[in-house]
């Protein structure tokens, strides 16, 4: 069944901004992580190798989440976007 | 003789840059302020400055300069290709950047070394594994020093034919390649590796940093884990010069005179298990004469001390010695090491160290 995309909002952790000063929340139509990670670096170049390694595995201290729910699959970021209308990319917090 | 003019330091805390003045060496400016600095290079071919970025969230990144940090750009990282695995588990992907050289070839074009144990060749914004060292059959042997993999610290190319290159891999050892990068052979004779079954084994070593001297391209120094090699034939048989007696022995940097062969420095601590200077004297080893007689130079600096200096943040140029500290001290001398003096001593931990011309 093809999903229709509906618009999602993207949020993103405040520590992106120092290298992306003009990154703020947008609304985007997408049916997949993936394919949302192009269209951000289509107006940020380079903003997808921050997110993800080249392998497209989301980086080990990166948290997606889709409304409350932490993305599931790390790997290849194929967790379903269905009904989900917020996404909130984050850093994981580690260290001191 | 060409002096350097500016020293790029690369800490825990971000780049930070120091010019010469008559007094010594005087803070200039700081970049990429709070961002872990991993390497520092200042090509010599062009004078644009390299750092590579330890972004813990956001992976490795590579930026330069044109213009000795007034601007920034930031460049595609090395990639593995897609498919490409460090061995029959794990997929590879970028870990570290661990060594930055010019290919001497005139082009601004660069080695990069990365663990987890790939050679890029970077050319025109771009950087291409080098598939032929990436599928040696002795690849395999390889594993990680301190590192979860293994990775490439140390590549020396010889300027006067770019086609010779050498790197320096934990743990591996030494490999050259005559051609470009087309075929690699093992360059281990003579190496000692104790952590090994057995010591002598062909791949394995762990060179904790090659070089060769500018003025003899036949002699090659390196500090290894298992003591201080050095070879006088371009790496076809290492000679152990480790001090019988005193501390030159286990370290992590070395450097060496360009314009005598005889002569390098390294900065030695206790042991592998005690990461502290011996007898917690911060000190420099001196030879002069290719490793016969180790000569310690501790004049000003401190007594009690349990600073280790990294791989690449041992320099020299001429008489001109710096060193920077696991404890953010940041030590010059500019008679060989005979005297030193504190250029700072509330650094972050220092990484790399780099000298500029301009």
């Amino acid at each position: 069944m093809i999903q229709n995309p509906t618009s999602i909002r993207l949020n993103f952790t405040y520590a992106l901004s120092r290298f992306y000063p003009n990154l703020r929340p947008m609304d985007v139509e997408a049916t997949s992580l993936s394919e949302i990670l192009d269209l951000i670096t289509q107006q940020h170049a380079g903003f997808r190798d921050y997110i993800v390694d080249e392998r497209g595995a989301l980086r080990k201290h990166v948290n997606i989440f889709l409304d409350d729910a932490l993305v599931q699959d790390r790997e290849t970021l194929s967790d379903s976007l269905a009904g989900v209308k917020e996404i909130f990319i984050m850093q994981a917090l580690s260290g001191g | 003789m060409q002096s350097m003019n500016r020293l790029l330091v690369g800490t825990r805390k971000g780049l930070i840059v120091f010019h010469k003045t008559a007094e010594g060496w005087s803070f200039e400016a700081d970049h990429f302020l709070g961002v872990p600095v991993a390497l520092v290079y200042c090509d010599p071919t062009t004078s644009y400055w390299w750092v590579a970025l330890d972004h813990g969230h956001w992976g490795f990144k590579l930026h330069r300069s044109l213009d000795l940090g007034s601007s920034w750009e930031e460049l595609p990282a090395p990639r593995y290709p897609e498919g490409s695995m460090i061995n029959a588990k794990e997929p590879a992907v970028l870990k570290y950047i661990w060594s930055l050289q010019s290919t001497s070839r005139g082009d601004g074009s660069l080695w990069i070394g990365t663990v987890p144990g790939g050679l890029f060749l970077w050319r025109e914004h771009h950087a291409a594994l080098n598939q032929s060292l990436w599928e040696h059959p002795s690849r395999s042997q390889w594993f990680g020093g301190g590192m979860d993999h293994p990775g490439i610290h140390s590549i020396v190319v010889d300027p006067t034919c770019p086609d010779v290159v050498y790197v320096g891999i934990s743990c591996g050892g030494v490999y050259k390649t005559t051609d470009g990068g087309r075929t690699w052979s093992v360059k281990n004779k003579g190496l000692r590796a104790d952590f090994l079954p057995n010591p002598a084994a062909e791949v394995g070593h762990d060179p904790h940093l090659l070089l060769a001297c500018d003025a003899d391209r036949s002699v090659m120094w390196q500090q290894n884990h298992c003591g201080i090699f050095r070879s006088t034939d371009a790496g076809e048989q290492w000679d152990d010069v480790s001090a019988l007696k005193g501390p030159a022995n286990f370290g992590f940097a070395i450097a060496v005179d360009h314009a005598d062969p005889q002569r390098a420095w390294v900065a030695p601590g206790i042991s592998d298990v005690v990461r502290v200077p011996v007898d917690r004297k911060l000190c420099i080893c001196r030879t002069t004469d290719g490793g016969r007689n180790w000569q310690t130079l501790d004049r000003g600096l401190p007594s009690l001390s349990y600073d280790i200096v990294y791989r690449h943040a041992l320099i020299s140029h001429q008489e001109e010695v710096i060193f920077g500290t696991t404890t953010g001290n940041l030590y010059a001398s500019h008679n060989g090491g005979d005297r030193w003096t504190s250029v700072s001593n509330s650094l972050a931990m220092v990484y790399a160290l780099a000298l500029s011309p301009q």
